[in-house]
Order: structure tokens, then sequence, then C-alpha cells
């Protein structure tokens, strides 16, 4: 059993990772710390633990070292406290965007100013298992991954690795947990509720992941649209195929890029009511669901995604990168398959 | 010893378990794919896919 510690844990991301670490069998979440919420029982801020833990948050000064420490905190903070955190724990899982690019210069071309600790960018791995797996497995620093882009990543890679991406066109809908827990004027109910709202059209900071994984002259455009849902990525992708394929060439072709990935399902049925994926239905899961529809063609692929942005978005290949980081089978924690209807 | 044969899609190439006590003209489905399969043929096996009332998707 290893002992792990959330910093930052009184956000979405933070109280999804502690869901699914509490139920880990080789975790016991000794520490969970928030600034604003010292004291008070984690069940008052993600009230779905009532009951599962008795944990209390507790001040960042205070934290103990201890094996693994998962750090959820807003996008520059990690960077510049981690000296500070590296002294506590042998292991770190970072969840925010500090490490996950591999240049300062890549950096301050899609975050904007210096990287406050360039130093490190070195010594962490991109946490995508699916696509760096060999990477993590015993790595001792680890990112997290963007939501849109491991969506992105996940369902052009089969395509770009094989040469058969031409020109992508996709939009992408999303949930509004993507915007975090801190309220502002767009998050405000009147403002939100039922709203089709397209922001980052063009240059969303998550190309820069999908250039790093595909390729840095990758032809793919995405625009990202926040719609009435909680939870969820909703990827739609227009491909035009550098050469006509038959339909059974794009199933061996993404069989063959996932068949042995655990938390990769393919789902492009002919029958049934859910022929290509939803986010409903991978909603506080670990999986990515890809499906694909080819024109008459043969040149022209839609391809379709579903990820729940919290879960394989980022806490549950969170928790998958610290199974692999410790050599546990790489689906512990992670096996809820969700609920349906 | 009567043992299962395999046979692939005509959709998506899945390798699909043929029961041995599989009939003429009996349907199963795709695992993968979800078509509707019709075996058109016991020995050498073959498939076809099964004709399909399309739902209505509210066109």
């Amino acid at each position: 059993m290893i002992r792990a510690g959330i910093i930052g844990g009184s956000g979405y991301t933070g109280g999804e990772l502690l869901r699914l670490l509490l139920f880990h069998p080789h975790v016991e979440v000794t520490q969970i710390t928030s600034r604003g919420q010292v004291g008070r029982y984690v069940h008052t801020v993600h009230p779905n633990l009532r009951g599962v833990t008795t944990l209390q948050f507790i001040h960042p000064d205070a934290v103990q070292p201890c094996d693994v420490l998962f750090l959820c905190l807003p996008h520059g903070e990690s960077a510049a406290q981690m000296a500070h955190y590296a002294a506590l724990a042998p292991r770190i899982v970072d969840l925010s965007a500090d490490f996950r690019l591999n240049s300062p210069e890549l950096y301050a071309t899609w975050y904007g100013g210096q990287h406050p600790a360039p130093d490190w960018l070195a010594r962490f791995v991109y946490g995508l298992p699916e696509l760096n797996r060999e990477a993590i497995r015993g790595a001792t620093h680890v990112s997290g991954v963007g939501c849109n882009a491991t969506a992105l990543n996940l369902a052009l890679y089969p395509l770009a690795s094989a040469g058969l991406l031409g020109q992508a066109s996709v939009e992408l809908k999303v949930g509004s947990s993507e915007g975090g827990n801190s309220p502002n004027a767009g998050s405000h109910h009147p403002a939100r509720s039922g709203a089709v709202r397209t922001y980052s059209a063009t240059r969303h900071r998550h190309m820069a992941e999908v250039q790093m994984m595909l390729g840095a002259d990758v032809a793919v455009r995405f625009a990202v649209t926040a719609i009435e849902m909680v939870r969820g990525v909703h990827l739609l992708a227009h491909v035009d195929l550098t050469a006509a394929q038959a339909e059974r060439d794009i199933w061996r072709l993404y069989r063959g890029a996932y068949r042995d990935e655990p938390f990769v399902r393919l789902v492009a049925s002919k029958s049934g009511l859910h022929r290509v994926p939803e986010p409903r239905i991978v909603a506080g899961t670990n999986y990515c669901d890809i499906g694909f529809e080819l024109d008459a063609d043969g040149e022209h692929l839609v391809v379709i995604a579903a990820l729940d942005n919290l879960g394989k978005g980022a806490a549950g290949s969170a928790v998958q990168c610290m199974n692999l980081m410790h050599d546990f089978d790489e689906t512990a924690g992670l096996t809820f398959p969700g609920i349906y209807p | 010893m009567i043992t299962n044969q395999t046979a692939n899609c005509p959709e998506c190439d899945a390798t699909l378990n043929i029961p041995a006590d599989a009939m003429q003209n009996e349907l199963i489905a795709c695992a993968d794919c979800g078509a509707e399969l019709e075996i058109i043929s016991l020995d050498p096996i073959e498939l076809d896919l099964a004709p399909e009332v399309e739902e209505d998707w509210g066109e």
C-alpha cells in the first residue's frame, strides 16, 4: 500500500481523483490540501464522498512526506512550487499544464511568458499511457493531459501514424466542468444554462499537445464549443484521407492501434441505439470511446470520440499513469463502467 | 469432437466464432461492429450482411 497526497483537492479534478483513489486497492490517501477549506471534511466540498472517507482538508504547508503526490493546482502554480513538492515525494503526477510540453519555447508560445521552472521540464514525461506507455512506466515525474487534447490525440493517432491523415477539421463540444470550480460571469447560471458558446475557434492551447504527439506539422484544425453538459467531451472530426479506404481497412487500423488498450473502445455499430460514442455513456469512467463512419468515396472519414474530461481527460489518466509508475495493474481502481441510462 | 469454426466479418473484418451447430441462413451478430450477418454457406463458412430494417432517426 502506498501513501498518496492530493495538493489542491477542492476542485473538480481533485475531487474526481480522490473518488478514484479511495477505491484503489494499493493506495491510501493520507492527505489532501485546500487553502480555502482547511479543517473541513472533504465531503462538505465533494458530497458524493460522504461516508466514504473522514479525510479533512489541510493547509499546503502542513503536507508530510509520502510516496506520491498529485498536484491539482491552477496552471503556473505547480511549476512555481515544484522544488518544494519534489522534496516531499519521490513520485509526482502534475495534472496542470505546466509540464505537458517538452520545451520552454513551446510553453512560451502557447501559454505566454517564461516557464517558471524550465529545468524541471525534461524530468517530466507526458502522461498519456496509450501513446507514451514505456516512458511512463517507472517514471518518477509525469504530467497530466489536456482533456480536449486527449480526445484529439486518441481519435486521430491511428490515422496520423499510418500517414492517412490529410486534413482534419474538428469540432469539440464540451461540458461546463472544463472551466473548473471558480465561478465567473460566463459560468453564472443565466449566462451558462442552455449555452452553445464557441470559444477558442483557433489556436486552442491543447493544439500544442496534439502537435507534440501527432507531429509538429499535423494538419488538424479544431474549435471548442461549450454546450449544456456538465461532464464530457464530444469530438467530431471530418478527415480527408490521403488515400481511399474501405471500411474494414479503417477497422483494421483502429483495431491494430487499440486492440490491447484497456480504456479505448471502438464504437461504430451497425445496430442498437448508441452506434457511435456519446459523452454520457463514458461519464465517470476512464474510457475513451472512438467510432467512425466512412463516406461512400472512401476518402472522407468522420471520426467521433467521447470521454469524460474529469476522467480519461484528467484524473483517470493520472491514476493510470500512477499505476504504471508503480508497476501496479494498469487498470487498478479504474474499472468503473459508468451508469446507464 | 465437434469444434467451433471462425470466419471474418465482411463489414469490419473481426474474427467471429461460428458455433459448431450453426445452420445455413442462421443470423449472427458481429460483436465489434454490430452488423447482423447471415450464414450463407457452411462448407466453407461464408457470411454476408443480413437485410436490416433501418431505424427511423427522425428524418
